[in-house]
């Protein structure tokens, strides 16, 4: 075997990749806490007041990035559950299963500034548009996921079912998404779009890219926390964990 | 024909077994033996291939297990009764046989349930039938499904004293005819020679 | 394929032996659908605008009932042991199931919901919609229905579990299912949303089997 792919498998490793991740949260900390200042900076002072929706629309910077991660996140926790299936690596379940609570809550986080900003300008804290409700459903899919490795005893079989429902649902979310987009058509919903309706400047770009960026340091700081966390309990028995914890 | 070297399992934090290894032959068979919980089911869950080894290898014919030449050479009867109660013993035999892609006559069928000792209620529900009358139903099984490699998990357990005797008669003619047996049990079976294998 | 058929025969012999789990469901889709009427009112208007959505949960709801028993019984008394086994194929003995099941929990949907959306006061094109919508859909809840169900096989809080992973997934069915119907009666024609299920069915006949047998294998270890 090539000596790259050796080096691969060693980093696949839980024991090996926990002290990496230890080494690595630090910097994700701190690049999540200078893109969330100069984001921040960005939407509060320096984007224009919107024409049409006055200073509410500024809830945009939180929502949008929020969104955006909540699906990349399922993406993500997909993919680790899909290589496990393949390679049988206990790295990838364990990353699959520390991803999923941080997707939920973006999932959460976006129906949430939804629902604010939907209040003065839909006037109703929840409208049936396209983009909530399919988020509401990928919020769903989160739930069944996680609620699925909690019922499972048996760490190795929760990961395997997990991964196969990840990847029933990584088929499915396109097939759902275009089916509430068609029954949202069909109904005649709102006009009003969130991400669409104030025309963009350029100043607004920066600042929601930022803001995702923020949210994508953010995201890996808590997965690798998480990852570290869940190899502790799943390998307490083994003295390298004994020997870490002392 | 089955070469098994290395193999381990190990159940939660637990190691059961490893390094686990024997070769059996035609005619030959293996007596699988430990105490409670040393393992003896794990290992023939993993030796058929429905869980998969921490490590090791499971060679059938030369060809790494689970292969379809495998399955169709096997024939595994485990701690469940695998019966349907509200089917009758010819119906449990002849749709066993038919989702495994075997033709059996219903004549074939009945023998079998006769040589079991089941003459009279092949056409009554399972339901209504003792424990160990319900295991005979499964064993016949062992008469009408073509199979080289017997793995019988306990299979002594709930029989009394003549479908015991029975069984040790089957597993002999099997033998003797070229076939090859696993079998676990606590007590001394009644089967002549055999290798053994303690866990 | 005769293992395949010998499994649909083998299912709905034991259903046949215990006809009240089936028949279950049957009256379950039967209470729901009239408890509706019940609880928003005999204007007939509104009752035939919300009909196909009715009909349509209802139907989810009642193939979401016997899903649990789909491979329980199987899998307590040691036979999908036995399947996964066999020298046939264990994903051509799923797929039998998932046929039996839907031979046993989706037809007589199908073949009721024409008379009960007579209480609703829909016209016979619209039934006729109503119907073939549900031809089309309810095997493709049964499809994705045994993923579920293999996934919660033996697990703790399996029935409400099965419901959380599985309910997510039938929203496209819901949506182009009652979408049908009410797209018939707003004269836009139903062969749109009737295509997308049949495309949707022939995705899940090839997929959902083989996604339920990784399950199951898995569920046996």
């Amino acid at each position: 075997m090539n000596q790259s792919i050796i080096q691969w498998f060693r980093f696949g490793s839980p024991q090996a990749f926990y002290p990496i991740a230890g080494r690595m949260i630090p910097w994700f900390w701190a690049a999540a806490a200078a893109f969330g200042i100069a984001g921040l900076w960005i939407s509060f002072f320096v984007a224009p007041t919107d024409a049409q929706q006055g200073e509410g629309y500024r809830i945009i910077f939180v929502h949008v990035p929020a969104s955006w991660m909540s699906m990349f996140l399922y993406l993500i926790m997909a993919f680790w559950a899909g290589l496990g299936l393949a390679l049988n690596t206990r790295l990838s379940g364990m990353m699959a299963q520390a991803v999923a609570p941080t997707g939920a809550l973006m999932a959460l986080l976006s129906l949430w500034t939804g629902a604010l900003w939907g209040k003065p300008m839909w006037g109703a804290w929840w409208v049936w548009d396209a983009r909530l409700t399919s988020e509401l459903i990928l919020f769903f899919l989160y739930l069944g996921f996680m609620a699925l490795q909690a019922a499972i005893d048996d760490p190795r079989r929760a990961d395997k079912a997990g991964a196969i429902l990840a990847l029933v649902g990584v088929v499915n979310i396109p097939i759902i998404y275009f089916s509430v987009k068609w029954w949202n058509t069909l109904h005649q919903g709102s006009t009003i779009n969130l991400t669409k309706a104030p025309s963009m400047a350029h100043t607004m770009l920066w600042g929601m890219l930022l803001m995702a960026l923020c949210f994508w340091m953010y995201s890996i700081a808590v997965a690798l926390t998480r990852v570290r966390a869940i190899i502790l309990e799943r390998e307490r028995h083994t003295d390298w964990v004994k020997h870490a914890v002392e | 024909m089955l070469n098994v070297s290395g193999l381990a399992c190990s159940r939660g934090e637990r190691r059961l077994f490893s390094d686990v290894g024997f070769s059996l032959d035609v005619g030959e068979w293996l007596h699988v033996q430990g105490e409670n919980g040393s393992g003896k089911t794990s290992m023939m869950r993993l030796l058929v291939g429905l869980s998969p080894a921490d490590a090791g290898e499971i060679r059938w014919r030369n060809e790494p297990t689970p292969s379809t030449e495998f399955r169709r050479d096997l024939i595994y009867l485990g701690h469940h009764a695998a019966v349907k109660e509200d089917l009758t013993p010819l119906e449990n035999l002849s749709l066993a046989a038919a989702l495994d892609g075997i033709a059996l006559d219903e004549r074939a069928a009945l023998a079998a349930l006769v040589r079991l000792g089941l003459r009279g209620r092949e056409e009554l529900p399972v339901r209504v039938l003792s424990a160990g009358q319900k295991r005979r139903v499964l064993l016949a099984r062992l008469l009408t499904r073509p199979a080289v490699l017997w793995v019988l998990d306990e299979a002594f357990n709930a029989l009394d004293v003549a479908a015991v005797k029975l069984l040790g008669e089957l597993i002999a003619e099997h033998l003797s005819a070229g076939g090859m047996a696993v079998l676990t049990s606590h007590q001394p079976l009644p089967v002549p020679g055999g290798k053994a294998l303690v866990l | 394929m005769n293992a395949f058929f010998a499994t649909v025969r083998r299912d709905l012999l034991l259903a046949l032996r215990r006809k009240s789990e089936v028949l279950t469901a049957v009256f379950f889709f039967v209470i729901v659908t009239s408890l509706f009427p019940l609880g928003i009112g005999p204007e007939p208007v509104l009752l035939k605008k919300i009909a196909p959505g009715i009909l349509w949960v209802a139907a989810l709801l009642a193939t979401l009932l016997g899903l649990p028993r789909l491979f329980a019984a199987d899998h307590v008394d040691g036979t999908l042991e036995q399947m996964a086994l066999s020298p046939s194929s264990l994903g051509l003995l799923v797929a039998g199931k998932i046929l039996a099941h839907w031979l046993l929990c989706g037809l007589p949907l199908v073949l009721l919901a024409p008379v009960l959306g007579l209480q609703f006061d829909l016209d016979a094109p619209a039934l006729g919609i109503l119907t073939l919508a549900l031809l089309l859909g309810t095997p493709l809840l049964s499809l994705i229905g045994a993923i579920g169900a293999a996934l919660t096989l033996g697990v703790r809080g399996g029935g409400v579990l099965l419901a959380l992973l599985v309910l997510p997934l039938y929203i496209p069915a819901l949506i182009f299912g009652a979408g049908a119907v009410e797209a018939h009666i707003a004269g836009l024609g139903a062969g749109g949303h009737l295509s997308l299920l049949a495309a949707m069915l022939a995705l899940a006949v090839f997929f959902a089997p083989w996604a339920t047998t990784a399950a199951l294998r898995i569920a046996l270890e």
